[in-house]
């Protein structure tokens, strides 16, 4: 049977709490996922036996930044880094940053903006 | 203590299939630190996403990778159907099990051979290729292709099989698993096997669960999962016992993978003697509008597929996290205090697949 998904919608400011405790009731944490929107959408994905749970917390697109969860789940940076190479986002607290060098991009923040834009039921493309 | 010294390994390097670049901090013929670096091969794949029509980008997700295409193109399928609650035909899932368990096996087959060749034993490496090429002829007599499928289809699968070819391809995979077991032997019992792999690049369950681990990297480290348990596809239907090994070594999740290549090998029997009749595809109306994360098992291990749709032609957005983006970390701890000469062996033992992981 495949589990439901539950999204809790968050605060920023909340996010460093509300991992920590995943971390100590051992929930693993599965990905990190960043969609362009008007806002920049931050998805943190954690499971435990067979529950899958996501926090959901959105940051503005003109100089986006949330607290690093490294502290809680080290294995974080690899998706911090690429958040931040390909969006632009930034994480306080990064505890293995590579500035910025994680991708090799030929353009700066290639996914900061969205070449999907609704009009009338149609999209461009 | 002795001084430190930093030696570039990779992106090319003669056990490396794939670019990855790794600065090990050394003293003493041990590694004390390993730093990675990626990137060499990032094509963006992902934002291709808002200029492709949502069907079309079918042929993108199976092109993330050369060795698990089909089910990346089927978990694509598989979150976009489900944000539009499309009823995919039963004879459809069960063709779907039935590719996931070829590409498993071929996938293990193929990281097996690579393995052997990684400690020199070059007859192993050739034998596992052997198999695996009765394995890809199976692939092609029922897709018509070999690395890319083809045969993903939002609503169901491409093309149908006859119920004749899927027994005729079982015979053959069941020739080929009475073949493997012979060689599954050797990676067991193998003295030189053992010398290199047992006791090499530990992970604890600890260190696995905390670090994130996926897949065999994590079941050979102690941790009961397998995303087949969620039932998605076929699998509902068939027993699926996950592997797991305790030892945490190198040894432990190569045992993990030859176990799974039996226990795909008998899928495959049971899903060739099992498959019911009926129709292989529901076409699919309008456009998608919602959000879904699809959970499959890649050979490498876990893989999550995030769709998002705005209710347009286009998905707003769609990611992949690969099972060997998630595999990095522990890979990291693996190599610390490991010797030097054991690096390549080490960073094989995860599979690492990096143009999945760079997309």
């Amino acid at each position: 049977m495949i589990p439901e998904q539950v999204i809790h919608e968050i605060e920023p400011a909340a996010l460093r709490e509300r991992t920590a405790a995943y971390r100590r009731d051992g929930w693993r944490l599965v990905q990190i996922c960043s969609t362009t929107l008007d806002v920049f959408e931050l998805s943190y994905s954690f499971t435990k036996d067979d529950r899958f749970e996501h926090l959901r917390l959105r940051l503005p697109l003109d100089g986006a930044q949330v607290a690093s969860i490294t502290g809680e789940y080290f294995g974080a940076f690899a998706y911090e880094n690429e958040i931040h190479d390909l969006f632009g986002i930034r994480f306080d607290g990064l505890k293995l940053d590579y500035l910025g060098n994680f991708f090799k991009t030929s353009v700066s923040k290639p996914f900061a903006t969205s070449m999907c834009v609704v009009t009338g039921g149609k999209a461009n493309g | 203590m002795g001084e430190r010294t930093v030696i570039p390994f990779g992106p090319q390097h003669p056990v490396l299939p794939e670019p990855i670049h790794i600065d090990l901090v050394v003293e003493d013929e041990h590694v004390v630190e390993a730093i990675p670096s990626f990137g060499f091969i990032h094509r963006g794949l992902e934002k291709l996403v808002e200029k492709k029509d949502f069907h079309e980008f079918t042929y993108v997700a199976e092109r993330v990778c050369g060795i698990c295409s089909y089910i990346h193109g089927m978990g694509y399928c598989q979150a976009v159907e489900t944000v539009m609650n499309i009823q995919v035909p039963l004879r459809a899932k069960w063709l779907r099990s039935f590719w996931c368990e070829l590409s498993r096996a071929h996938s293990h087959l193929l990281w097996a051979g690579l393995l052997a060749d990684a400690f020199g034993f070059e007859n192993l490496f050739m034998q596992c290729w052997r198999i695996r090429e009765t394995v890809l002829d199976v692939i092609e007599e029922t897709t018509g292709g070999r690395v890319i499928f083809g045969s993903a289809k939002i609503g169901g699968v491409r093309r149908d099989v006859d119920n004749d070819t899927l027994k005729r391809c079982a015979a053959k995979i069941a020739s080929a698993a009475v073949e493997f077991e012979e060689l599954k032997k050797v990676f067991r019992d193998d003295y030189s096997v053992k010398q290199r792999l047992c006791g090499v690049g530990m992970l604890s369950r600890d260190d696995a669960w905390a670090l994130g681990a996926v897949g065999p990297t994590l079941r050979g480290s102690g941790v009961r999962t397998d995303t087949r348990l969620e039932g998605y596809a076929a699998y509902g239907e068939l027993k699926i016992e996950p592997i797991v090994e305790t030892a945490c070594d190198s040894y432990a999740r190569c045992m993990v993978r030859m176990h799974e290549i039996t226990q795909s090998f008998d899928l495959i029997q049971e899903i060739a003697a099992r498959t019911p009749e009926g129709p292989v595809f529901e076409k699919p109306s309008g456009y998608p509008n919602g959000e879904y994360f699809a959970r499959l098992e890649q050979p490498r291990g876990e893989v999550i597929y995030y769709v998002k749709g705005n209710g347009t032609k286009n998905l707003s957005r769609f990611r992949v996290r690969t099972p060997t983006f998630a595999n990095i970390p522990p890979l990291l701890h693996m190599l610390q205090g490991c010797e030097l000469a054991d690096v390549g062996l080490i960073v094989l033992t995860i599979d690492p697949c990096i143009s999945c992981a760079e997309r």
